[in-house]
């Protein structure tokens, strides 16, 4: 439990929650090739190889309380536990211990994936949508305009190997904002967008906030933070930092970098 | 905390749904699973300039090359009524080798799709298997029209390899989703998928007679007949194979086989469902 605030749930409850996490913690196991890649160690021949099961605890129990209508952002370093605590949020990952409690199935949409590369963007969306729960029926009338949203009309009909990793990622956001979410997670996946693109992706996550769904942002942008979210919540080394108005938990944050760049 | 989010209507998440909740959650998205395998069977032939069409061409090469060295190093050993003993055996089989082996990659081969959404797992190894199904489909077109030209009539017992495929299907799928599980906790095992695939070629009668070779030995005979593989295809073969009868035994044997195997698959693979986003 973060030292830094109390459990939400002692509040007041005026507001309606949402989503509950509670004391969550995240342990990652690996499999660690028990050599370092150079030296001595590495020239044990072929069957020299060790392997041994290394534990990594990424999320060290977290606890905070989301409302009604919220815009959640989240901030902290690479690796400080943000992506972990959102995949298990959406059901990706696993929890070692603690509980996380929410009245609909979170939809994350992550960076990095290309969902089937080998297929055209219009099967992707297609795939996508449908993973998500939507009917087929529906998908087909929303590929011209997720393509269009996501301004790639052009491009629709090509495999998706051959996108840039920002068309991907438009293409990504566009499948997963044509509908309205209960609750939406983005996890840093408009971060290769061009401006265009992100403004426009802002503006269609306020618009979502205002129907009454919640939406996550993940994000090493403190303008799209700003400019999005009413609540920022800061993890660092998995433990939760700062959970407050973007103003405040931004400012402590940039001034907490400067700090380290300066020793 | 638990009381506080239960009396504001709000569910655990994380934790892996009830088996029930799971099959509806399955099936409503099951044309994400239809579409999944038709797209993929398009993606892995659009690159080639024949398309579809190695669908045709591949399993008639296969047939070809298995009649000609079968039917030669064979000889006078051969079952009766070789041709039709040997592709009906030969195009079933490879429905079953490719639903095991592309059933067991399901999870790792669509790694981009598990991370990024969430959505039930056992679609991807049943939509493996749908997608075998469809590649099935022009085979037995094939393999209709050899037995035709072969044997020179047709009987209604055809009709009997509707509900054998579906039991096929049935069956398939159980495996493919015990397969996708083992394949994801042990990765070794992706090794050893081909020697299995091949054991079974050899044990599953494909281009002999499993009856005859073991006549001597009828304990042996009285557990491999059980051999589920070989069970399909001798009834398939029962239905259209002159020379070959669809006994009830074979019946049951096919019907228990399907159930047993899908119950224990679907169960298997939802024990972990929460593990397959982990990697």
């Amino acid at each position: 439990m973060a030292a830094t605030k109390k459990p939400a749930a002692k509040k007041p409850a005026a507001k309606k929650p949402v989503v509950i996490i509670d004391d969550v913690h995240i342990v990652y196991k690996v499999y660690a090739s028990g050599k370092r890649a150079t030296g001595a160690a590495a020239r044990n021949g072929l069957f020299a190889k060790k392997t041994n099961l290394r534990s990594v605890h990424a999320v060290k129990g977290v606890s905070f309380t989301v409302y009604q209508g919220d815009t959640i952002g989240i901030i902290g370093s690479n690796g400080s536990g943000k992506s972990s605590l959102m995949r298990a949020l959406a059901g990706l990952t696993p929890i070692d211990q603690g509980a996380i409690y929410s009245y609909a199935r979170p939809t994350l949409l992550g960076v990095g994936a290309a969902l089937l590369p080998n297929l055209s963007g219009e099967k992707n969306t297609m795939l996508g949508g449908m993973a998500m729960g939507f009917a087929k029926k529906d998908m087909e009338k929303s590929i011209d305009e997720v393509a269009k949203f996501a301004g790639l009309e052009e491009f629709i009909d090509l495999p998706m190997r051959t996108y840039s990793s920002g068309m991907a990622a438009r293409l990504r956001f566009a499948i997963a904002a044509h509908r309205d979410h209960d609750i939406l997670i983005i996890d840093e996946a408009l971060a290769v967008g061009d401006l265009e693109f992100r403004k426009r992706s802002e503006a269609r996550m306020r618009e979502m906030r205002d129907s009454a769904g919640t939406v996550f942002l993940v994000s090493h942008s403190m303008k799209s933070i700003a400019d999005t979210c009413n609540r920022v919540i800061w993890i660092e080394k998995g433990e939760l930092k700062m959970d407050g108005k973007p103003e405040k938990v931004i400012a402590a944050y940039t001034k907490a970098i400067g700090q380290a760049l300066d020793k | 905390m638990a009381e506080y989010a239960e009396a504001n209507g709000l569910k655990r998440m994380g934790a892996r749904p009830a088996l029930s909740t799971y099959i509806k959650d399955a099936f409503s998205r099951r044309d994400f699973a239809f579409a999944l395998s038709s797209f993929s069977n398009d993606a892995a032939n659009a690159r080639n300039r024949l398309g579809s069409w190695w669908m045709v061409i591949l399993p008639t090469l296969q047939a070809a090359t298995y009649g000609l060295i079968f039917g030669v190093i064979l000889g006078s050993n051969r079952p009766d009524n070789f041709l039709p003993f040997l592709f009906t055996g030969v195009f079933l089989f490879a429905f079953f080798s490719g639903a095991f082996s592309s059933g067991a990659t399901s999870i790792t081969a669509n790694s981009g799709l598990v991370k990024s959404l969430s959505f039930p797992r056992a679609l991807l190894p049943v939509s493996a298997v749908i997608r075998q199904f469809l590649n099935l489909l022009p085979q037995l077109g094939v393999l209709l029209v050899l037995l035709l030209i072969i044997q020179r009539t047709i009987t209604w017992s055809w009709l009997a390899l509707i509900p054998i495929i579906v039991l096929m299907v049935i069956f398939a799928s159980g495996l493919a989703m015990v397969a996708a599980r083992m394949t994801v906790q042990v990765r070794d095992l992706t090794k050893v998928i081909p020697f299995i695939t091949r054991v079974a070629f050899y044990v599953s009668g494909i281009f002999f007679s499993v009856e005859q070779t073991l006549v001597n030995y009828p304990y042996v005979w009285a557990i491999v007949k059980w051999n589920p593989i070989y069970d399909f295809i001798e009834l398939a073969r029962g239905a259209v194979v002159v020379g070959h009868t669809m006994t009830a035994e074979l019946w049951i044997a096919c019907t228990v086989w399907s159930l047993l195997s899908v119950v224990i698959g679907t169960v298997y693979f939802w024990k972990a469902e929460e593990r397959y986003g982990r990697d």
